[in-house]
Order: C-alpha cells, then structure tokens, then sequence
C-alpha cells in the first residue's frame, strides 16, 4: 500500500534532504556566530562554513565560489541581477531581451524597469517553449545591456539552447543572465562553455532549505552591479545583510549531494516520469504533452486532459500534490502564461496538469498515480458536457459561447 | 484554499449527473460558461404540463465548486415550480456551499444555468 498523501510538485519546492539537515544543524545551535565578526572563533566558523559553501554552489554552474552572492532566494537573486545590471550600466543603455515564458520573478522586475525607462523584448517561443537563437541576435541592438533567460521552464520543463544564445550575447557584447532556479543540480550547466554572465539559483529547489539562494556574478570579463539593498557592505558591497549561515551551509550541503549524483538520479527520474507517461496515455485518449519532447527536465510532466478542467481534477486527485495552469488554481482567473505563449488554446490550457518528480518519487507512487488519473480523468470526462459534444461529433469551435 | 465539506460531498458524490433528451418538447437545455474560461455548465430540466420540474440532470466542466454548484441545483429545483426555480439566487448557492470569493462565479454560473434551461423550455413552448 503507497503511503499517501503524495508528493508530485518538486518544481514548486524540494523536500530538505535529511543530508543537508544534517550539515545545518551545527549552524543553527552552537556554531551560531556571524560570518561577519572577524575578531573571534565563533566569527571563523561561521565564515569558514559559509567560504565552503560558496564553492559547492558555485559548481551548480561550473564556476567559483568567489563570485557567489548570498541572497534570500531565485526571486532576490533575480531581482538584483536585472536591476543591478541595468542600473550600473545605464550609460551604456537601455534595452533588455527576455522572452514570455519567464518566471514572474523576471516578468515583474522587467515591468518596473520599463517603468523606470528600460525597454524590454519580450521574444516569442515555438510551440514546445523554446527561444529562438536566432530571434534573440535580432532583437540585440546598440542600446541592449542584457538578456535573461531561464535554463528551464518551471512549468512546462523546456530547456532553452542557452549554449548557442550565450555564444551570441558573448559575440555581441551583451551580458547574459540564467534563471537556474529549475535546471541547476539536475542537469549539467557550465557559465564558461555557455558564456553566462550571471545565474539565479535557489536552495530549496534542489533539496536545500528554503529562504536561501545566490546570484553567481562573473569576475572575468568582470559584471558590476549597483546593490539594491543597502547596509553593511556584505557580499563584496552587492548584497548587504548577515549571512544566513546555516541557510547556505545546507544550500552548500544540498548543491554537492545534487551534483554528486546527478547523472544516476536524472536517468532514475526520467524513467519514472516517463513510466508515468506512459501509463496514461496507454489507457487515455485526448491527453497532450505540454512543453518539448526532448529538451526537457527529467522530473516534468505537463499534460493537457481534454475536457477536464485542471482544478477540478487536482481535487479528484485528493491525496497527490500536483499543480495545475488553470486560472482556478490563482486569483488572476487567466490560465498559466507559458501554455498560452506557448500557444496552446485557453480551454486547454486550463485542463493541463504539471507532474513534478524528483529525488523521494518511488515507482509505487508513479504506478499508484497513473492509475488514480486514468479512474478520475474518465470519472471527469462522464460529467463533462464537453466530452458529450465532442464524442457527438459537435465541433466545440462553432459554438458561441459567452464569456464571463 | 480548503473545501468546505458541502463541496466536498456534492463533488464526490454528484446528485444527477447525466443527460435527457433535448429534443423532449418538456425538457429546457440551459448551456453556460465557457471552455476558454474554464467552466462550462449544462442544466436540463424535464418539466411538467403543471409547470413542476419532475426530473433535473446536469454535467459541468469546471472546478470543484462548479461541479458542487450544478449538482445542488439539481437537487433544488426537482419538485419546484419554474417561477419558483427561477427565483433561487447566486447568493442562496454560494451561502449553502460556503464559497469563497473566488469562487462566487460558479454560483452565478449555476443560477444562469437554471435561467436558461427554464428560458429554453419556454421557447419551445411558444410561451
């Protein structure tokens, strides 16, 4: 018997591997001194754990722990990328490129910027999710400072040819900021072959605790920023504030368990998630993959359910976390942006549910969720007037339906 | 968000999913919402020479608490004359299933769906 409830939404956040636990806890009861007292042992400690930890989260993207900067999280190290960068080098210009399908972290902070004078590319994806290299050359003119892009899509999965884009920003000029909060620990990234200039990564996305993350800055060709939090001049003057010690020893502890088995825990992950896959598509008609094929984390699933709406079958799936892109699941009442941009159909959109698997997912629980779908998906379907139609041969297009 | 334990009852054990014949001079079809918002409501009402509703079935498209709202109805407006089927307000299926403000507009839903499926009837009826 599977041990419910279960957890299937390692994109939103990761469970503390008991490891990296086990590294914090000195740090959060009697190595409890501040990395920034440079006069005592208590002070060393803390510094010395957190220097550690610096150069195994800066592995996660193949650079140095000299350029790591502590910061409370992706969103923060997001934040202080876009704004850092685009501050510093004003002078030089203003124009930055992103695409549609980025975190709100990146959306949101390019919307303030365009308030405060920037002008920003939002660039299309196909239809699996991926930019263009190509569309991101012509979009770079003589006032471009920056493009952002995130290695991974957290909702669809979508790897973007970040290899190929970085050789353009470097030939060009430009600096080229990742969000890795997704791919960082679960797939291999190199900031030098790839020619990234900065990347955003988390603590709690790869088994770390939460309220941890860091910016990696490159030192050479050297990217300044202009801080965005003031105080003490931590974090060579880029992020002031005291460490959260325990915070980036297990974020450290995390990164080094994520890289060191990296390769045999993906293959894992990909089987199940495929098995997963598998399975519903076996027994279910009408269901739609969401993002690309290929290029895509191993752990994510993203299906469109024809006819059933994504709220409603999250419910049906009562004891097993997973997400949904219908606008039910939010306040905003649209549906998921990245299946739009992506352009799937809004009525599919709100019918697509995001499976997230990762280090904990067994196959009992793979096998015991395809199983629950298939039973509730049919179960859905006999209650959905639009499965009726559709069975009748009614195309549901040449219908007016009225908004609300 | 928590379901409230109506909902939660009404979705696991839906009153009256199914179908009647549209073509029945006595059944009014009402369809409502839209798939692009993501809730889709399909209210029929068999409804007798008298005016009672004698039988109600729906099959909705949606989240929980629409699934909640159109299985309710179902069960309010058997036995109900259309005037007074009519008269039953959002508000009255919000209050019974305790929705959440978010989710005040699948109780609208559900009172069009029974609007349109009386108007529908009436339609045929020539009335």
């Amino acid at each position: 018997m599977v041990k419910t409830p279960i957890y299937m939404d390692n994109h939103a956040t990761t469970p503390l591997d008991p490891r990296a636990l086990e590294a914090m806890m000195p740090y959060l009861t009697t190595q409890f001194g501040n990395a920034a007292s440079r006069s005592h042992a208590f002070g060393w400690a803390a510094e010395e754990a957190s220097e550690q930890a610096r150069e195994r989260v800066a592995a996660l993207v193949g650079g140095s722990g000299k350029e790591i900067v502590w910061t409370s999280g992706a969103t923060e190290s997001i934040n202080l990328a876009l704004k850092g960068v685009a501050d510093f080098y004003k002078d030089k210009g203003n124009h930055i490129i992103t695409a549609r399908t980025e975190h709100k972290a990146v959306l949101d902070t390019c919307k303030r910027l365009e308030r405060s004078g920037c002008e920003v590319t939002y660039l299309p994806v196909d239809a699996t999710g991926r930019v263009d290299p190509e569309a991101v050359r012509a979009a770079i003119t003589d006032k471009t400072i920056l493009v952002s892009l995130m290695v991974a899509n957290n909702e669809i999965g979508t790897i973007h040819p970040i290899k190929e884009i970085g050789a353009i920003t470097r030939e060009k000029g430009v600096f080229f900021h990742v969000d890795a909060a997704q791919a960082a620990g679960k797939m291999k990234i190199d900031a030098n072959d790839w020619n990234i200039d900065l990347a955003s990564l988390s603590g709690h996305k790869v088994y770390g605790p939460k309220g941890v993350g860091a910016l990696w800055v490159r030192r050479r060709p050297r990217v300044r920023l202009t801080a965005i939090i003031d105080g003490g001049g931590h974090e060579r003057g880029m992020r002031s504030g005291t460490i959260n010690v325990p915070g980036v020893v297990g974020f450290g502890a995390a990164a080094e368990l994520a890289l060191a088995d990296m390769e045999q825990e993906q293959t894992r992950v990909r089987a199940l998630r495929d098995r997963l896959h598998q399975a519903i598509v076996r027994d279910l008609d009408m269901v739609y993959l969401n993002g690309h094929p290929e290029h895509r984390l191993a752990g994510n699933l993203n299906l469109s359910f024809a006819f059933v709406e994504g709220e409603g079958m999250m419910m049906a799936l009562k004891d097993v976390a997973v997400s949904s892109g219908s606008a039910c699941t939010s306040a905003s009442l649209e549906p998921s942006h990245v299946l739009r941009a992506c352009g799937v159909e809004e009525d599919l959109a709100h019918t697509s549910i995001r499976f997230g698997l990762g280090r904990f997912t067994t196959e009992e629980e793979v096998d015991h969720v395809a199983k629950l779908v298939v039973e509730k998906v049919k179960k859905l379907r006999d209650m959905s007037p639009l499965y009726e139609m559709a069975k009748e041969g009614i195309d549901l297009k040449s219908i007016e339906w009225a908004a609300h | 968000m928590a379901y409230s334990d109506k909902v939660v009852d009404h979705y696991e054990n839906p009153r009256n999913v199914g179908t009647l014949d549209k073509n029945d001079p006595n059944v009014g079809t009402g369809l409502v919402g839209a798939p692009a918002c993501g809730d889709v409501m399909r209210l029929q009402l068999r409804i007798g020479d008298d005016g009672v509703i004698e039988d109600a079935k729906f099959k909705t498209f949606g989240c929980g608490s629409a699934i909640a709202s159109s299985s309710l109805v179902t069960e309010w407006v058997k036995g109900k004359n259309i005037d007074e089927a009519a008269k039953i307000t959002n508000s009255a299926i919000a209050e019974e299933l305790s929705l959440p403000p978010v989710k005040i507009h699948c109780s609208v839903l559900a009172e069009d769906a029974i609007k349109a499926a009386i108007a529908d009837y009436k339609q045929k009826k020539g009335a």
